[in-house]
């Protein structure tokens, strides 16, 4: 179980991340925790890594007045220790210490982890809930995509050629808005058989449920009354028709717990 | 008093065979088989790879691994080293690649061509037994490697009988995860002419034998070193393929070898136990007594007897011991070990006796809900009792001492029964479900040459064997030829020299884990360490004991007779003394000082032991669970857990709950989480410890462990062997309280391990076939 031979780039410049991803078989890292596995496994065999785990460009943060802007390879365990300003009001580091376990946490970066686009990973379903953006950067320039519409299946995204995810959109939250989330796990770290979100800002109009862990992308019901239940079902049939019986119950349970259990924030 | 080996273990200084490193030394990897079952037809290897990969035709001299039983009707199956026509396990070996490291050999495998002709696979038990079966063995004519039948008397009792209850129960094929896995490092020593063989084993010895055996050498050319491995459970307690792979391409490229198992090699191709499916029926009287017991068993044995415990080790064992730790009227069984296109079944901590447990305890739950009686009440009529100790079972299983009732009766006092029936009362405010389980079992260990001999496999034990040395500055070597891989045996072990001769265990070393410098012994595995070797130092220190006394009392100018060891020293009933060091450094560096008539034998001893009876110690133990049934997500949480285990008398009482906690933690996994599936082409669906769950410290409660000691009769010091006690009852107990929490529901699980699904899967049931009151509870929580 050991990768085949491979090329190591530190990439220290961002726009040669781009031109390099763009020809040839290359493929970026940053913390390994999903790549890692691949490549021991050899299901990944890419001709060069190109690390970007250290680009100052990516390991940044900006706080604005309508939220942050989290660099793609601020990792799981920096978010959960609150080592940047937090505008989620508690939201981003509580999900960030549900990750698997502190060790992927350690190394595992936010932006890694969407443009992986595992459908039970927890910021794909937590940001989608949110309303969090990607920031993508290619040759061509940059453009900003909601995360919901970024994933657009399990481990497959809207990244262009050459195009990589610089950096996460999280919007500032209000007070006085919820936040639910549930995970269907059996065990500590185990990757989710099911994930609930919901939020709600009442004052911005905003009400917003997620049912993740799929098997597809994210399944996002928007509008108010989203919260009540009325359209679940059907909307799982639509976005995961390949789910059976358990497994959509199971969904539907998982959503409905997150709703019982959200909070003001 | 702290374990002797923690200091290395704890500081990072335990070498274990992935530490060595050999001037020269090379990486193996193993090209293996993507399907379960096929014939390889042609396989090519690489251009100039002739010095590099080695196939089948190129093992000259090598021969297959064959574990033979003498159980009437075994049929023999021959594990070959290296595939050379027919392709049984997705995994199996087909070719080795020799490279600098384990990248380039991994690469060398990856372009090795081949042809293969794929068969349909025996993915099942069940399937392999039916008639038209794919045929993992074509010459057998049948997937049959044995069955064990018990015949008894059912039909008188049947008759007579108020209650009879049938069902069906299986247990799920798991692999045992030692945190290190399998490795060898091996090395032709040319001036000695000897291989020298680094393996992480539980039996030194046993794997010399198999591979003088598989090598053509004989036993002098091989020394086999287990070094500090890290955790056994019985995956350790065989020969593999790669042990004598490895072995044959040190010899033949004159360099070291090394092949370390990974991950993946050790879930998916090598370490596969506990799977078996039970049919049993049940009679009962009015209340709920245990009359008769009708069963039949099928454990899936995989494509190849496993060296040296065989492929029936755990269906033969079933028909045995399925009866537990009871007394009733009848008894009849069929255990059926089925071949299947799977890996070996190996040995895992409890052997045959966690699934037995589940199967039996489940059983008699179902019996007291049938009668609406207390399932620990219905239990205590039909444990043996004390007064019958020492008791011969249904089966002739010789049951060496102890009080099974009053242990059941205290882990019910201590889960605390009558409360958590109150609780059960009133609804939870969270919606889920509380149940209670209790699981009782006797477990046979330390069993000998009697018990053995029947079952004929390729290892037998006999008297275990210890070396007792005094050094000449007085200190104590032990030599024996079990391995200790956290059963802290360099420190009990130590305890039982300090016990006879009061030297400081600080100054008592155990030798372990090489064969060049311990006796022959069949190594660790049931249980037998602390019971076999223990008794075997024990006799060896008081045969040393008799010598330094001698040599003593002549240094204090008095008869040996009247001359005690206390703390180290020899003392004269006038208070005069001699240190041990001083005797130690009279016999080797100053004989003049000695008469010419001291026992030439000096102040080393060979000792062989085997207790009075080697029928086996009989340790027992009730456990109990409370478990919080979420019936819309299907999860169970352990809310509290509870053993009242009786080892006999404890050498080291904490030693002893450390190794309740870490069987109690993977009869967790099996009850919750473990499991290896295989879909129908027999390929294996968790090769990585993301699919394949373990619990980990979240998912542990905080048991409490009371203990009891009733020393067995036979045994040095009244000890029993009770290493894998922890591992048998949790599925059972776990199981019990869940099937507890989902009686307002009637539903039932009768298979492990209790996965959300099979949960909810039971919910429905439940729901499709209940009657109208039920199926209204059944729709309350859905």
């Amino acid at each position: 179980m050991k990768p085949c031979a491979f090329d190591y780039e530190h990439i220290d410049e961002l726009s040669r991340a781009c031109a390099e991803l763009q020809g040839g078989n290359a493929r970026l890292v940053a913390g390994a925790q999903s790549l890692g596995p691949m490549l021991n496994l050899r299901l990944a065999r890419p001709a060069a890594l190109l690390d970007i785990s250290r680009l100052p460009e990516l390991r940044g943060f900006a706080e604005s007045d309508d939220g942050l802007l989290v660099g793609a390879a601020v990792t799981h365990a920096e978010i959960e220790d609150g080592l940047l300003p937090d505008v989620t009001r508690g939201v981003l580091p509580r999900v960030a210490r549900g990750i698997a376990y502190r060790a992927v946490r350690n190394r595992g970066t936010i932006g890694g982890s969407l443009a992986h686009a595992d459908p039970a990973a927890d910021w794909v379903s937590c940001l989608s809930a949110l309303g969090g953006e990607v920031v993508l950067v290619g040759v061509d320039g940059g453009r900003r995509m909601r995360v919901r519409d970024f994933v657009v299946g399990a481990f497959h995204t809207a990244l262009r050629a050459g195009e990589l995810v610089a950096a996460v959109r999280v919007p500032r939250l209000a007070p006085g808005s919820r936040f639910g989330y549930f995970k269907a796990c059996r065990k500590t770290g185990e990757l989710a058989h099911a994930i609930g979100a919901v939020f709600v800002d009442s004052e911005g109009g905003t009400e917003r449920v997620v049912m993740g862990a799929t098997g597809g992308r994210p399944v996002v019901l928007e509008g108010e009354g989203a919260m009540a239940g009325t359209g679940w079902e059907e909307a799982l049939e639509t976005s995961a028709p390949g789910l059976d019986e358990l497994d959509r119950r199971l969904h539907l349970e998982t959503l409905r717990r997150a709703c019982e259990l959200s909070e003001t924030l | 008093m702290r374990r002797k080996e923690d200091d290395r273990y704890m500081r990072g200084r335990g070498e274990f065979v992935g530490d060595i490193r050999l001037a020269g030394m090379q990486e193996v990897a193993f090209l293996r088989s993507p399907v379960a079952h096929a014939r390889l037809q042609a396989i090519h290897k690489p251009e100039g790879g002739e010095g590099s990969v080695f196939i089948a035709a190129d093992l000259d001299g090598v021969k297959a691994i064959r574990a033979v039983s003498a159980l009437p009707g075994f049929k023999i199956s021959e594990q070959p080293v290296l595939a050379a026509d027919k392709l049984r396990i997705v995994g199996e070996l087909m070719a080795a690649c020799v490279a600098p490291n384990r990248a380039a050999a991994e690469d060398l495998a990856d372009s090795i061509e081949y042809e293969l002709e794929e068969l349909p696979a025996v993915h099942d038990m069940l399937q392999a037994l039916q008639d038209g079966a794919p045929l993992v063995h074509e010459e057998w004519g049948d997937n049959i490697f044995q069955q064990t039948f018990v015949d008894g008397d059912i039909e008188s009792v049947r008759e007579r009988a108020a209650v009879r209850v049938e069902r069906e129960y299986r247990t799920s094929r798991q692999s045992m995860a030692p945190m290190e896995g399998r490795g060898v490092v091996a090395v032709w020593d040319r001036r000695l002419e000897q291989l020298l063989v680094y393996t992480s084993t539980q039996m030194p010895h046993i794997v010399r034998t198999g591979l003088s055996e598989c090598l053509g050498l004989a036993h002098e050319q091989v020394r086999v070193v287990a070094p500090d491995v890290g955790g056994g459970f019985g995956y350790k307690g065989i020969l593999l393929p790669e042990e004598v792979c490895v072995c044959w391409l040190a010899m033949k490229l004159g360099r070291p070898m090394r092949w370390l198992e990974d991950r993946r090699e050790q879930l998916s191709a090598n370490a596969n136990c506990r799977e078996h499916h039970y049919r049993v029926t049940a009679y009962a009287d009015e209340r709920g007594r245990l009359l008769a017991l009708d069963a039949d068993a099928v454990v899936d044995a995989g494509a190849y007897s496993a060296y040296p415990f065989s492929a029936c080790l755990e269906a033969a064992q079933v028909a045995s011991i399925l009866p537990g730790p009871y007394d009733f009227q009848a008894y009849r069984c069929r255990a059926t070990s089925a071949a299947t296109n799977k890996p070996p079944i190996l040995p895992y901590r409890g052997v045959a006796r966690t699934g037995v447990c589940f199967a039996m305890e489940l059983t008699l739950d179902a019996i007291a809900r049938e009668v609406g009686r207390e399932p620990s009440d219905i239990r205590l009529e039909c444990l043996v009792p004390p007064s019958a100790m020492p008791f011969d079972n249904i089966t002739n299983k010789h049951f060496d001492s102890g009080d099974y009732p009053e242990c059941l009766r205290r882990a019910v006092k201590a889960i605390g029964l009558p409360e958590v029936r109150k609780r059960q009362q009133s609804a939870e405010a969270d919606g889920r479900l509380i149940g209670v389980g209790v699981s009782i079992f006797c477990e046979q260990a330390a069993h000998g040459t009697s018990v053995y001999a029947g079952w004929g496999i390729p290892m037998v034990p006999g008297h275990e064997q210890a070396v007792a040395r005094l050094t000449p500055d007085g200190a104590l070597e032990l030599r024996v030829g079990i391995h200790s891989h956290g059963q802290g045996l360099e420190t009990t072990l130590a305890q039982v020299g300090e016990e006879i001769l009061g030297i400081d265990i600080e100054r008592i070393r155990v030798i372990h884990g090489d064969t060049a410098l311990t006796p022959y012994s069949t190594g660790t595995w049931g249980s037998r360490c602390m019971v076999m070797a223990g008794g075997a130092v024990a006799e060896a220190c008081k045969q040393l004991r008799g010598r330094i006394a001698v040599i003593g009392a002549f240094l204090l100018g008095v008869e040996a007779a009247e001359v005690v060891i206390e703390d180290a020293r020899v003392v004269a009933q006038d208070g005069r003394s001699v240190s041990l060091d001083e005797v130690g450094r009279t016999w080797y560096l100053r004989p003049q000082a000695l008469p010419d008539d001291v026992n030439p034998g000096g102040l080393e001893v060979t000792v062989g032991y085997k207790a009075l009876r080697d029928s086996g110690t009989f340790s027992y133990a009730a456990h109990a669970a409370v478990v919080a049934v979420d019936p819309r997500l299907g999860t169970v949480e352990i809310l509290d857990y509870v053993v009242v285990e009786d080892g006999g008398v404890l050498v080291n009482p904490m030693i002893v709950d450390g190794q309740v906690y870490g069987g109690v933690a993977q009869g967790i996994g099996t009850a919750l989480y473990e499991e290896m599936p295989y879909d129908h082409n027999g390929q294996p669906l968790a090769s990585t410890l993301a699919d394949y769950l373990l619990p980990g410290a979240t998912e542990i409660p905080d048991v409490q462990i009371e203990h009891m000691e009733t020393p067995s009769p036979y045994t040095a010091f009244g000890q029993k062997g009770i290493g894998e006690g922890g591992a048998i009852g949790p599925p059972a107990a776990i199981a019990n309280a869940v099937n507890d929490a989902l009686r307002p529901l009637g539903a039932e699980v009768c298979e492990v391990p209790i996965t959300p699904r099979r949960l909810l899967r039971a919910i429905e049931a439940a729901r499709a076939s209940a009657p109208v009151d039920s199926a209204t509870a059944v729709e309350a929580v859905s």
